[in-house]
């Protein structure tokens, strides 16, 4: 009963957590990229949204405020074969205790990762273009998602944002992005969301996917309704366990109910969310580095 | 208590070989369950393969809390990560009684193995259910029971008392003589073993404990979440629910002291757990009285753990004979 097949886009994963061995890692601009290998026999391939739980094998823990405690979820970045085996490329940005652990990882280095996990994107109709719209370190299923379209012949435009030049180096993970920085010194001065305004003007059509801060997927939230354009957002939450027992990673539905961003997200139809900002809990200001503040643990 | 945990052998492969035990009257593997609302297994079988019942983590399993009404649960954020920890805000989400009857608990028995065996292992037998509920007062606790003990598909019933009375503002498992009352009324309606789990947020526990035994309990669960506060950065309450919980290894220590309080106090079977990330800390819960051990926040980081857990007790001896911090 049990192993009947779940909904499409989502693979059973492995039962708990395996042990992988770091096999790259180096510095994108502000962010780290690592690659975790295990054997491609018993390894599922993810699908692009889909994320895993990581940690650190060894000095998991004990640093500022005697953390980090829990795995961290992140999105897988790229999947590909290497060496008869399993790649998966995650980007790092170092915020916090956990994030910096896994940004000191390089190869040899043994890492704990339980996935893939969630609901990943679901492709356009045919002939519709997929508009992939980035920000900051939310760039990672994008690119994923860029593979997979390419590998099934379908078209996409990637359209990416970041703060400043350093962490537009980010952009070098997805194929001909059109990039916009926010401190004018990259691409088109402003937000990844001017970008997208204009491309939807253009092609009213597409299907939007999103990945990126709150604020940022309001904006594309809020855009894409004011236009009946369909978009797949890519959320995020703190999350302990990453496959639905602690019912921590919810989000609030349109009709007032919770979703668990683990299980039944990380991809939401834009449709059923009254906004993206601060999952469930409006009141808090966005400021600062909101992602940090009210997204994944850092 | 701990003596019939000694390994059996070291060539046996499941991880409970040797620690079959009985408790309350049901014939359990090994000594390692979950602790409630830390496992949710419908979520669990829609998201990993058949491995998850090869073997199956827990030698019983605990359902997440059941109410009488339906609960949405807290606003976010419901999680803050403590030192060595875990503070969560959840507020119960659940489908309320009838929909537990009449969506979860058929899947629940399932998976369990109640009609069929589990994938995976062909020859187990069904994994005991264990189900948990919460009413906030004596009446709504007993329509809960009533409608359980019907069901045949569950084993015992662990009743959650940290639900606060809005008369005192004290939870109810917080007061002996509430606790008392509450289950004096509750115990005729089941026939079915009733698992008390106490809060650890009381002044005497051990008083509760008595009192529950008193009252007709049939075993103590004990430690529940420590009550717990995060101020957000910007100040205030981070979670959205403003209290939480907290669990994981910063309360293991809290834990061991209030089980071996309890089993001192009692002669019901206790059930320990409280920050249990290893068969040495299963071992310590139950070198201080515990029979079983819940497995709860380990299982988040490493969603294998019971198992890792019961295999590990499996091997351990009775006796390291290390000294006392020399175990890591």
């Amino acid at each position: 009963v049990s192993a009947a097949a779940g909904p499409d886009r989502r693979g059973r994963a492995p039962f708990g957590r395996r042990r992988g061995t770091v096999v790259g890692a180096r510095d994108l601009g502000a962010y780290r990229v690592f690659t975790i290998a295990e054997a491609l026999a018993r390894a599922p391939r993810p699908l692009a949204g889909q994320f895993y739980m990581l940690a650190a094998a060894h000095d998991w823990g004990g640093r500022g405020d005697e953390r980090p405690f829990l795995a961290r979820a992140f999105s897988v970045a790229r999947a590909h074969e290497l060496d008869g085996q399993l790649a998966l490329d995650f980007l790092i940005e170092n915020v916090g205790p956990g994030t910096e652990r896994l940004s000191e990882l390089s190869p040899g280095d043994q890492a704990w990762f339980t996935g893939p996990l969630g609901i990943g994107f679901t492709a356009p109709p045919a002939g519709r273009m997929a508009l992939l719209a980035g920000g900051g370190v939310g760039i990672a299923p994008l690119a994923i998602w860029q593979d997979q379209l390419l590998a099934q012949d379908r078209q996409s435009i990637a359209l990416l944002g970041f703060r400043d030049g350093e962490h537009a180096a980010g952009a070098d993970l997805l194929v001909d992005p059109a990039v916009a920085t926010e401190d004018a010194s990259v691409g088109r001065p402003g937000l990844v969301t001017e970008l997208l305004t204009d491309e939807l003007a253009e092609r009213p059509d597409a299907v939007v996917y999103a990945c990126g801060p709150p604020g940022m997927l309001e904006a594309v939230r809020a855009l894409c309704a004011a236009r009946g354009v369909s978009a797949q957002l890519a959320l995020e939450s703190g999350m302990a366990c990453g496959f639905g027992a602690c019912f921590g990673c919810v989000v609030a539905l349109r009709d007032g109910s919770y979703l668990r961003l683990c299980t039944e997200g990380p991809v939401v139809d834009a449709a059923r969310l009254e906004t993206a900002l601060a999952p469930g809990h409006p009141r808090r200001p966005l400021s600062g580095h909101p992602q940090r503040a009210i997204g994944a643990l850092p | 208590v701990s003596a019939g945990y000694v390994s059996a052998g070291p060539q046996t492969p499941r991880p409970g070989a040797g620690l079959a035990l009985e408790f309350c009257g049901i014939a359990l593997e090994h000594p390692v369950i979950n602790a409630s609302g830390t496992f949710d297994l419908i979520a669990a079988a829609e998201t990993f393969d058949a491995g998850l019942f090869d073997p199956f983590p827990f030698a019983a399993f605990v359902s997440k809390t059941v109410t009488l009404q339906p609960r949405a649960g807290n606003a976010a954020p419901r999680l803050w990560e403590a030192p060595a920890g875990l503070i969560n805000s959840i507020g119960l989400p659940n489908k309320g009684l009838l929909g537990y009857l009449e969506h979860d608990l058929p899947r629940l028995h399932r998976l369990l193995g109640g009609t069929a065996a589990p994938p995976g292992s062909p020859d187990a037998s069904p994994v005991p259910l264990i189900t948990n509920v919460m009413g906030s007062t004596a009446q709504e606790l007993i329509e809960l029971v009533s409608a359980l003990e019907e069901r045949s598909e569950i084993a015992a019933i662990e009743l959650n008392v940290s639900c606060p009375n809005v008369r005192t503002g004290l939870d109810l498992g917080a007061d002996p003589r509430e606790l008392e009352s509450a289950l004096t009324a509750v115990r005729p309606h089941t026939s079915k073993p009733l698992i008390v789990k106490l809060t650890p947020n009381a002044s005497d526990v051990p008083a509760a404990a008595v009192a529950a035994e008193s009252a007709g309990a049939d075993a103590m669960s004990l430690i529940n979440t420590l009550r717990a506060y995060a101020v957000a950065p910007g100040g205030g309450a981070w979670l959205g629910g403003g209290t939480g919980g907290l669990s994981g290894p910063a309360v293991r220590a809290v834990a061991l002291a209030q089980v071996a309080a309890v089993a001192a106090r009692v002669s019901i079977p206790v059930i320990g757990m409280g920050g249990v990330e290893t068969a040495r800390h299963a071992q310590d819960l139950l070198e201080v009285g515990a029979t079983l051990v819940g497995v709860g926040t380990a299982s988040f980081t490493d969603p294998a753990a019971g198992a890792r857990i019961a295999r590990g007790l499996h091997s351990k001896p009775a006796n390291s004979g290390l000294s006392p911090q020399a175990h890591a």
